[in-house]
């Protein structure tokens, strides 16, 4: 949002804006607007300045514009960003691009239908499986700080899928669970309160899971919460790969899905 | 979805990767240099490679390193967009892995 | 998918065939994977040199062709940049706990490069014994 007293000034900043009406249009068009620059203002501020004062249709997702809900990420000059993380002086004064997260159906201008991703959290199961169903009379599961910071870097995902709009592999194989669904399934693997190990590696170990990545890591560099997806994939390839190995030749052994 | 057996592939991958990372850059400076340019007689080197631990280890520096190719060759064909590959891929790419570990055994076990 | 939702006609942006070519991190990326072409060809020139074992002249020959040094030369610095990410991306892979901190990934990559230098040493030095 803007500053409390916006200066007036005569610096201007161009944004060229992805847009599609599915009502009237068959292919989308970019449309260029003009929009007074401010040194503390964000790509999102500018959208909201658009559609507050210039094109009220212009359609776009945001919440908290602070980085912490992942509602607002879109291209921007072909880099998946947090439009409220996008400072404009960093691009000013050349033309700022916005386009819709790649690799996702577009619904409306700059919208997409983020369905397939909100399937594979299910898919893979992110949530706590608790090793040992308890009552709330039994009190609570106990967690050391040791085996809390295990997990914690992968617990920060912010849903935000700027990871999806980077991995080449999820824009050419649509199928693949992709890495935020995969590092939020490690986040509950690693989780020493969780035993559904076993059952997320029927999806998270299949050929749409972790083997379907070939470590590119543009995921880990556009992460806006440092959550480093491609890390958190390749541990699990260790991990499935001593699963793997164990289940063959100690086929009688007991079949984990967790390592220590 | 079912759990996949890409673990064998993968651990040929990273063991292959492992030594080519490893020893290659060496051993292809001395193949390249040490005879050319003089360090070392042809004599000399073919004397050290007839012996049993170094058939061994060129053994291990041809099979292992084909199978790293093999496994990056199968997903880098279809990034460049031989999709329609797909199915074939993982036949020619190990199969010419395999077949090269099997001259590799026969050549230096029994050559 | 959601049923029962009315949904409008979405839009598919296509990806393109030369994606790898339109960033740079998917350039790099194309660069070190097509590295493996080049561990394949030196792989296959050490099944050549094998088979030539049994004749000293063969062998001889094959060190010395200008066209296989050259290809070599070629090779070179591409097995390197194998070795270079490929030791980099070790600390994503290996990761050691000291109690609630990680071992510095910097650490990790470091160790490896020591031991890369270690072993391209032993190995230089075994040889330099049969001069």
């Amino acid at each position: 949002m803007a500053a409390s007293e916006p200066t007036p000034s005569d610096k201007v900043v161009v944004l060229e804006v992805f847009r599609y009406r599915p009502e009237e249009d068959e292919e989308p068009f970019y449309q260029t607007y003009e929009v007074p620059y401010f040194e503390d203002w964000v790509v999102l501020d500018a959208l909201n300045h658009i559609k507050n004062e210039i094109d009220g249709t212009l359609t776009f997702r945001w919440s908290c514009r602070m980085g912490v809900c992942g509602s607002c990420g879109m291209m921007v000059n072909g880099d998946p960003m947090l439009t409220c993380a996008a400072f404009i002086r960093d691009y000013y004064p050349a033309t700022i691009r916005v386009e819709p997260l790649n690799y996702f159906p577009v619904i409306r201008d700059l919208v997409i239908n983020m369905d397939d991703f909100l399937d594979k959290l299910t898919d893979v199961q992110t949530w706590l499986v608790p090793k040992e169903e308890k009552p709330v009379s039994e009190g609570e599961y106990l967690q050391t700080p040791v085996e809390l910071a295990k997990y914690k870097q992968f617990s920060m995902c912010i849903n935000c899928m700027l990871c999806y709009s980077a991995c080449p592999v999820y824009g050419q194989h649509p199928e693949f669970i992709g890495p935020a669904a995969l590092a939020l399934a490690q986040r509950y693997n690693l989780d020493s309160r969780d035993g559904g190990a076993d059952e997320r590696a029927e999806v998270m170990f299949s050929h749409e899971g972790i083997w379907e990545c070939t470590f590119v890591g543009d995921c880990s560099r556009v992460c806006p919460k440092n959550v480093d997806p491609a890390g958190a994939i390749q541990q699990a390839k260790v991990t499935a790969t001593k699963d793997w190995y164990r289940s063959v030749l100690l086929p009688l052994g007991k079949k984990k899905g967790k390592d220590a | 979805m079912a759990r996949s057996n890409e673990p064998i592939f993968w651990s040929l991958f990273s063991a292959g990767g492992v030594v080519a990372a490893f020893f290659f850059p060496i051993t292809i400076l001395i193949s390249a240099f040490a005879v050319s340019c003089n360090w070392i007689s042809a004599e000399g080197l073919h004397e050290l490679a007839g012996r049993p631990l170094a058939r061994l280890y060129i053994f291990v520096l041809i099979s292992l390193p084909l199978f790293h190719w093999a496994h990056r060759f199968r997903y880098v064909a279809l990034d460049l967009g031989f999709k329609g590959l797909k199915g074939v891929l993982p036949f020619i790419c190990y199969g010419a892995a395999l077949l090269g570990t099997g001259l590799a055994a026969f050549i230096l076990g029994w050559g | 998918m959601t049923d029962g939702v009315t949904k409008t006609k979405e839009y598919i942006r296509p990806m393109p065939t030369n994606w790898w070519l339109k960033r740079k991190s998917y350039f790099m990326f194309m660069v070190r994977e097509l590295t493996c072409l080049f561990v394949c060809g030196y792989a296959i020139f050490l099944l050549m040199l094998a088979s030539r074992l049994g004749d000293l002249d063969a062998f001889t020959a094959l060190l010395k062709d200008p066209i296989v040094i050259a290809l070599q030369v070629i090779a070179l610095p591409m097995v390197v940049y194998h070795t270079v990410t490929w030791l980099n991306l070790t600390p994503k892979v290996l990761v050691i706990w000291r109690g609630e901190n990680r071992v510095n990934p910097l650490l990790i990559a470091a160790a490896h490069y020591l031991a890369w230098f270690a072993v391209s040493a032993v190995i230089l030095w075994i040889v330099s014994m049969y001069r």
